[in-house]
């Protein structure tokens, strides 16, 4: 067995070289989104955000309300108060109880981006926190597009700069080295620290709208090894006094 | 019945039960008087695991199949409906595709197992056939399975694999369209791939583990050392290095479980995603028959089959070669004729030989993850020679070999790729077919060549009588 091991790891150990060569390649500069979903100010601010900016074209469809609601620690009036914009068809707002869907057509979105704006519920779980802080970090001007602008990390992207009030506008200029950066040559509301901090709450809420029950996980995981642990060291003494006149 | 001790110390349920329906007898014979080997070692644990990660699939499978809807345009809402509004759904989610890639684990380490102490050699030939067709099963189930959330991995994923079938002469088109039911992959093969995946797969899949288990206790377990306990029996005719598998193997595996339940559930609690291996991120998107991903690779337990298949340039030889791979697994208690059971005794070749597959599986399967450029595609093929060489080896190292007939079998086996690659040759990858060329050529020359000149490296050690602790 000692031998079998020995062989198996040397001959791992000289291939090795081989895979390691080929994972070779940049995964692109984004920046880190630092998300802490456990901070029940950011994921409001973020769920704020998101409905005054997002919601119109975006869905989060696979989502109820009034769980956004309990989960951040909004009550149920806080919630129809300051998310509640969707009508059903009798132009009603909708209730609390409601799937998060909103009013725009795929018609309409096609017509007016040339695309229907994607659901978000899972983006941080497709993209990655940190892509979609970036991506909401990287639109500049750009006259060719339809909209005026367009993103660093999305080329071409569709979707017009929504928080150019925010951030202001940037431009993609070229540094001496021939990189290509983006510079703020517009200012908005917020300074670069505050938009900053604003982004990384809507990807903070994003992140927690991909996986509402995260950090109930990770509580209820602990609980669930420290019993485990001490399961298999009884079972650990049992199994050796049971086996103790076995030679 | 008679002289069973379950009668002295049961009273009146048991008796009137056991007077109908042998439950004292199949308590006896599976647990309590059947004998196994007191040398087990880790290796042993997977055999139980598989059978708990069985249960744990099939519980948390009816949990599932409460709340999933079969139907293209609502499935994927229903997953999401089950991580959100379900209580508890997540858990339940979680674990049955966290137990999907554990079932692999388990099932991989427990076929290593098999390979490691000759236990597939007679007379366990048929607990191995009956093994490898569970993994077969296996496989398809978790094939049907994959499909269901209906996200663009589940979709292209069965999108590549069903097409596969397209490439046989004559009847491929026709016989993708009857495995779809459809002209394209569509809500009609949504349901049947349900239906297989929860009612007819699974129900092959127990009838065979019981056939596996059964075929097991028929002939006893093999052991670390490859003794056969039962030619060393006391006075009462009970295996002198056998201990009654409950209450010593009952208890020793509720250690394996204990331990093997702590991985799942920080699998489970703490990266349910596997880093990307055992849910892909792309499979958060809904199932768009219009947009193909642009890297489509299978799951992992897949990959390695994955590689040997996108090692052959023509796509019908890969699909023979893919299947290829698994069906040679049939065969090996026949291939391997070598009287020792366990690499322990079995020369340096043998253990090499092993080494070098197991190598070659792990590397195939990362390769399978990859883009398929000329690299990936040389390294799959060189890789693949390795795994298919393992099987050829096994034969050739039933025996010590004649030094002409050892060099005049590695010159025909080399020359057999080496005239591929001169056919093939292409002067912009000259270098990279030439060292690749060494990756086979290595495995194949220690376990063959090597011996002749070193004939220690060949030779098998004595098997003792009886097992060492």
């Amino acid at each position: 067995m000692k031998t079998f091991i020995a062989t198996t790891f040397v001959a791992l150990a000289a291939l090795l070289a081989t895979p390691a060569a080929m994972a070779a390649g940049g995964s692109g500069d984004l920046q880190k989104a630092n998300v802490d979903v456990t901070n029940q100010a950011s994921l409001q601010r973020g769920a704020r955000l998101y409905m005054n900016y997002c919601m119109a074209c975006h869905s989060t469809q696979y989502m109820r309300y009034n769980r956004v609601g309990r989960d951040i620690g909004l009550t149920e009036e806080q919630v129809e108060q300051n998310f509640i914009f969707v009508t059903d068809r009798d132009g009603e707002l909708v209730n609390p109880g409601s799937l998060m869907t909103n009013a725009m057509t795929k018609e309409y979105a096609d017509e007016a981006f040339g695309v229907t704006p994607p659901d978000l519920t899972l983006s941080t779980r497709i993209h990655g926190e940190d892509w979609v802080y970036t991506f909401l970090k990287s639109f500049y001007i750009d006259e060719d597009r339809p909209l005026g602008a367009n993103n660093k990390v999305f080329s071409n992207v569709g979707m017009p700069h929504v928080l150019w009030e925010l951030q202001g506008w940037q431009a993609l200029v070229e540094d001496d080295d021939g990189n290509e950066r983006l510079e703020l040559v517009r200012n908005g509301s917020m300074t670069p620290s505050e938009y900053d901090r604003a982004v990384r709450d809507i990807v903070t809420y994003l992140s927690y709208m991909g996986e509402p029950m995260q950090l109930d996980r990770q509580r209820i995981g602990l609980y669930v090894l420290i019993f485990l642990a001490v399961f298999t060291l009884l079972a650990y003494f049992l199994k050796k006094e049971y086996w103790k006149d076995v030679h | 019945m008679a002289g069973n001790p379950a009668e002295k110390w049961q009273g009146g349920l048991l008796g009137w039960i056991d007077a109908r329906f042998p439950l004292s007898q199949m308590w006896n014979e599976h647990l309590a008087q059947y004998y196994a080997p007191k040398n087990f070692n880790f290796w042993y644990f997977f055999g139980s695991l598989a059978l708990l990660v069985l249960v744990i699939q099939i519980v948390s499978g009816i949990f599932l199949t409460m709340f999933y809807k079969p139907d293209a345009d609502l499935a994927f809402a229903s997953v999401e409906y089950i991580m959100r509004d379900v209580e508890w759904g997540w858990l339940i989610r979680y674990m049955h595709s966290t137990g999907a890639s554990m079932f692999f684990v388990v099932v991989y380490l427990h076929m290593f197992r098999a390979l490691l102490y000759g236990s597939y050699k007679k007379p366990r030939e048929l607990i191995w056939i009956f093994g490898v067709l569970i993994y077969l099963v296996l496989m398809a189930e978790a094939f049907a399975g994959y499909l269901l959330p209906w996200g663009q991995m589940s979709y292209w994923g069965a999108q590549v694999i069903v097409n596969l079938f397209q490439t046989i002469p004559y009847i491929g088109p026709d016989l993708v369209t009857w495995i779809r039911g459809d002209f394209l992959l569509s809500d009609a093969t949504l349901t049947r791939f349900f239906a297989l995946h929860v009612i007819a797969l699974p129900l092959v899949l127990i009838l065979l583990v019981a056939a596996h288990i059964i075929a097991l206790h028929e002939v006893g377990s093999n052991n670390p050392d490859g003794v056969e306990i039962k030619k060393n029996k006391d006075e009462n005719g009970i295996p002198k290095d056998g201990i009654p598998f409950h209450p010593y193997y009952t208890v020793k595996d509720i250690v394996g479980v204990g331990v093997f339940l702590m991985v799942f559930a920080v699998i489970m609690f703490f990266f349910p995603m596997g880093g990307g291996l055992f849910l892909k991120p792309d499979n958060m998107i809904p199932a768009d028959p219009l947009v193909t991903p642009e890297l489509i690779p299978p799951v992992w337990y897949f990959t390695s089959m994955y590689s040997v298949l996108r090692s052959v340039p023509d796509p019908f030889l890969g699909v023979v070669a893919m299947g290829l791979a698994v069906v040679m697994l049939f065969f090996i208690p026949w291939l391997d004729r070598n009287p020792v059971l366990s690499m322990r005794y079995r020369s340096f070749a043998a253990k090499f030989n092993l080494a070098a597959f197991v190598v070659a599986f792990v590397i195939l399967g990362w390769l399978g993850l990859q883009q398929a450029t000329t690299m990936v595609s040389e390294m799959s093929f060189r890789w693949s020679i390795v795994y298919f060489a393992f099987f050829f080896l096994l034969w050739f190292l039933s025996k010590e070999r004649s030094a002409v007939f050892s060099l005049v079998a590695f010159a025909v086996v080399v020359g057999i790729y080496t005239i591929y690659d001169i056919l093939r040759f292409d002067p912009s990858d000259a270098s990279m077919i030439m060292w690749s060329w060494l990756i086979p050529t290595v495995h194949l020359f220690v376990c063959m060549v090597a011996p002749v000149f070193a004939r220690g490296l060949g030779r098998d050690r004595a098997v003792p009588e009886r097992v060492t602790s």
